[in-house]
């Protein structure tokens, strides 16, 4: 690959790839995110080379493994560009049909098509599916379009021009006064002013400055950094290169989860391309401005999604927070200020600088501008990760885009900001989200995970799952964290198993409070978050398992049993046969029965029973 | 079953000090700043990180043993006990969890045998749990080694396990 050493020949070189002439008839675009992947994109691949290569159509059919098309559920995806035919769910079996009559043809195959689970309605086209046409891609523009590996495809798309623009036009101060301007706050939950940040970190005396990209992604049921980091890892080097340029660091570093292998291999592949092209490393585009990056695996700790424990970790320790200040942007990596942004807040950058901060302004809210990115999981019909504008309002997102609950049960709740946040309930539906309203009512915006809930989940042992967590991930240097969540999860495994007192809820509250005041980073002044939202707005449920020791929702084991109705039990032997506990007696043809000694309440009965004939009581 | 273990040992871990040297050699070490890359290359090279790895790696770097063992012990994905022949990671994540990601866990325990972080007598399995895959939307989520069982139950679980069971077997 060449070098490009100035704006002129990144231009040129622009031109030159989008006049390049598509001689393929049709390209068909495969998403290539951990999620699909899961769900058996390397077969379909393979298939689709196959069929190609045996046809001898190469010339007129290009394949193409993309970005994360975000929508994760109907995986492995397939788009067919240039009219965007949308496949989703595509197995093996399928691969001929969609070459000899997609590809080949231009015809829809109605049978492959999505069908709207709100609607009924079936889907031929990627822009007419209510998952996608409903959001405002902007960060995620990309993902499902380019070869995250290939350059010159995000060239092509304007790729590194912002970079080009900030270098050629614009001092390093009037790149922070555009971001400060455009008041685009941190993506990676706190909600820093991002532009601010970055001129504490210049204005800090020091030679030797380092910029972080934080990609430690660790609240469990967030994913929408590691899609970024697989989908388009040349726009978050383009926004740190930026930032880099802005505050005045040579070095930079991705401190990334281990757990994320593809988000590793991406970025590394990247880097190297955008070194070899002169992207990174000495002179950049022919000017005084030089900075490089390294990337460095998490070795698996919550807690280093803190700043300070971040860099506790990179600097080989144990990683441990300290208190604040000094702050990074004073005193940092190896004592040298350093600005640490998260990898949404990048992905941002080149967007801020490319359009101005007047257009990034007009989306959002007032002190929450531009969009963020939700990953929507939990009892939802469409999960996947969703961007929306600030302000945009939970319902919107869990019933029109996520299309609704599955099955015929009620929406209960949303788990927002994971293991800091808090729960949303039914009563804040139609509230515009951003990080100032979240906040007012208990939750946070955090990194974006959004967990709904329905009926059959229980609160108290929600609550207690996320004490438990972040009891096994506080770190152990302060004692309000490390004790006090102790006790939390103690107090909230006793009301699960129906030994809890009167008087703990507000025993609850009071060491919540208490951990909130006095612990000495984030993790431990959030932790008490779930338990005390879920007390505020779900708090006959926990008095339900304290005074009537009852799980309404059925699901703390020590609170329910399995029972099978005999009115409605056929005698079909179905559960026997899957009972691996050979818990359930019964002849054939007869009402079965459920051995209570030897139940270890699984609940695999209760799924597979075809006559509902198993409750729980 | 068995023999498949011991064929492992076999072939696997060659002299730990030479793993060792050949890491810090590679990776150029001269400071505690790169401990974890350097305990992350040996673990991969060993399987798992033993007490003769970390004295070795200790002498190397000057780096006091209780120093690392600190770091060993802080970060999951350490282990001083060398692994099954194959690592289910089951998730314990939020999303995993509100689809019944508990009931995946409980399932497998119960039929090897094991808790977390426990390998099973054959060293055919050992069982971890993680925070959280990122891969959310298809919970609850069970990786084994690096393939990836999405939308689980206890069920599915038990078969994808008998699956790899019957591969060696």
């Amino acid at each position: 690959m060449s070098r490009i050493d100035s704006l002129q020949e990144l231009d040129v070189r622009r031109q030159r790839l989008s006049q390049r002439k598509e001689d393929a008839l049709r390209t068909i675009t495969l998403c290539g995110g951990t999620g699909c992947i899961a769900l058996g994109l390397a077969q379909v691949y393979t298939a689709f080379e196959h069929e190609i290569q045996q046809r001898g159509i190469g010339d007129k059919i290009r394949l193409k493994r993309t970005g994360c098309h975000g929508f994760c559920e109907q995986g492995p995806v397939v788009v067919v560009l240039p009219e965007r035919f949308f496949y989703p769910g595509v197995q093996v079996d399928d691969v001929p049909a969609i070459i000899e009559q997609t590809a080949l043809q231009g015809k829809v195959i109605d049978d492959l098509c999505y069908t709207d689970p709100v609607s009924g309605c079936k889907v031929a086209y990627e822009h007419d599916v209510p998952f996608y046409n409903l959001q405002e891609r902007l960060v995620f523009r990309h993902n499902g379009e380019l070869d995250p590996t290939d350059l010159d495809d995000y060239i092509v798309r304007d790729g590194y021009s912002a970079l080009a623009k900030a270098l050629c036009e614009m001092s390093p101060k009037e790149v922070i006064e555009e971001v400060k301007l455009s008041e685009l706050r941190g993506r990676g939950g706190a909600g820093f002013p991002t532009g601010l940040k970055w001129e504490l970190c210049r204005k800090s005396p020091g030679d030797e400055k380092y910029l972080i990209c934080n990609a430690d992604e660790g609240d469990p049921g967030a994913f929408m950094d590691r899609s970024l980091l697989e989908g388009s890892p040349h726009a978050i080097i383009e926004g740190m290169l930026v930032a880099a340029y802005a505050i005045g660091a040579r070095e930079g570093i991705i401190y990334v989860r281990a757990e994320y292998p593809l988000a590793v291999r991406n970025v590394n592949i990247t880097l190297q391309q955008a070194r070899e092209a002169g992207l990174l490393g000495a002179n950049i585009l022919g000017s005084q401005f030089s900075f490089d990056i390294s990337v460095h695996e998490g070795a698996g700790a919550f807690v280093c999604g803190e700043e300070t424990a971040l860099i506790a970790s990179l600097e080989g320790m144990r990683g441990m927070p300290r208190p604040r200040p000094p702050f990074p942007t004073q005193s940092g990596y190896k004592g040298n200020p350093t600005n640490i942004n998260n990898v949404e807040t990048f992905a941002n950058i080149p967007l801020i600088i490319l359009n101005g901060q007047q257009w990034y302004r007009a989306i959002g809210t007032e002190g929450n501008r531009g969009t963020k990115i939700f990953a929507l999981a939990g009892k939802v019909r469409n999960t996947g990760l969703v961007e929306v504008p600030m302000g945009t309002t939970l319902r919107q997102i869990i019933f029109d885009i996520g299309g609704g609950i599955p099955g015929d049960r009620e929406f209960k709740a949303a788990q927002m900001g994971g293991p800091s946040g808090g729960c949303v309930p039914a009563q804040y539906l139609d509230l515009p989200i951003d990080y100032d309203s979240l906040k007012e009512i208990g939750a946070i915006m955090g990194s974006g995970g959004l967990i709904v809930m329905d009926e059959a989940t229980c609160m108290v042992d929600v609550a207690r799952f996320f004490t438990d967590f972040v009891q096994e991930e506080s770190c152990g240097k302060c004692t309000p964290c490390r004790v006090g969540t102790k006790l939390m999860l103690e107090t909230l495994t006793d009301i699960t198993t129906g030994n809890g007192q009167p008087g703990d809820i507000d025993r609850l509250v009071q060491l919540g409070q208490m951990i909130k005041k006095a612990s000495l980073c984030g993790l431990g002044q959030t932790a008490p978050n779930p338990v005390l939202s879920t007390i505020r707005y779900f708090r006959p449920e926990y008095e339900a398992h304290i005074r009537e020791h009852k799980c309404p929702a059925g699901v703390c084991h020590e609170l329910i049993a399995y029972r099978i109705d005999p009115e409605l039990c056929t005698g079909c032997h179905l559960c026997v046969r899957n009972c691996p506990q050979n818990a359930i007696a019964g002849e054939p043809k007869q009402p079965h029965e459920i051995m209570a000694d030897r139940c270890v309440k699984c609940g695999i009965c209760h799924d597979v029973c075809k006559f509902s004939a198993v409750v729980i009581e | 079953m068995k023999k498949s273990a011991n064929d492992q040992s076999a072939s696997g871990p060659a002299p730990i000090q030479e793993a060792v040297k050949t890491v810090i050699d590679t990776l150029g070490i001269s400071s505690e700043s790169n401990l974890i890359g350097v305990l992350q290359e040996v673990q991969a090279r060993c399987g798992y990180l033993p007490p003769e790895a970390l004295e070795a790696i200790s002498r190397r770097i000057k780096i006091p043993l209780s120093r690392i063992y600190g770091v060993v012990s802080f970060y999951a994905q350490f282990y001083t006990e060398p692994h099954g022949r194959h690592t289910i990671r089951c998730c314990r994540g939020t999303a995993c969890y509100v689809r019944g990601g508990q009931r995946v866990i409980d399932a497998v325990k119960a039929e090897l045998g094991v808790e977390e972080e426990q390998t099973t007598e054959d060293m055919m399995f050992t069982l971890q749990t993680v925070a959280c895959l990122g891969a959310c939307a298809l919970g609850p989520l069970m990786v084994v080694d690096s393939t990836y069982h999405g939308n689980m139950d206890p069920r599915k679980a038990l078969r994808v396990l008998q699956m790899y069971q019957e591969d060696s077997g």
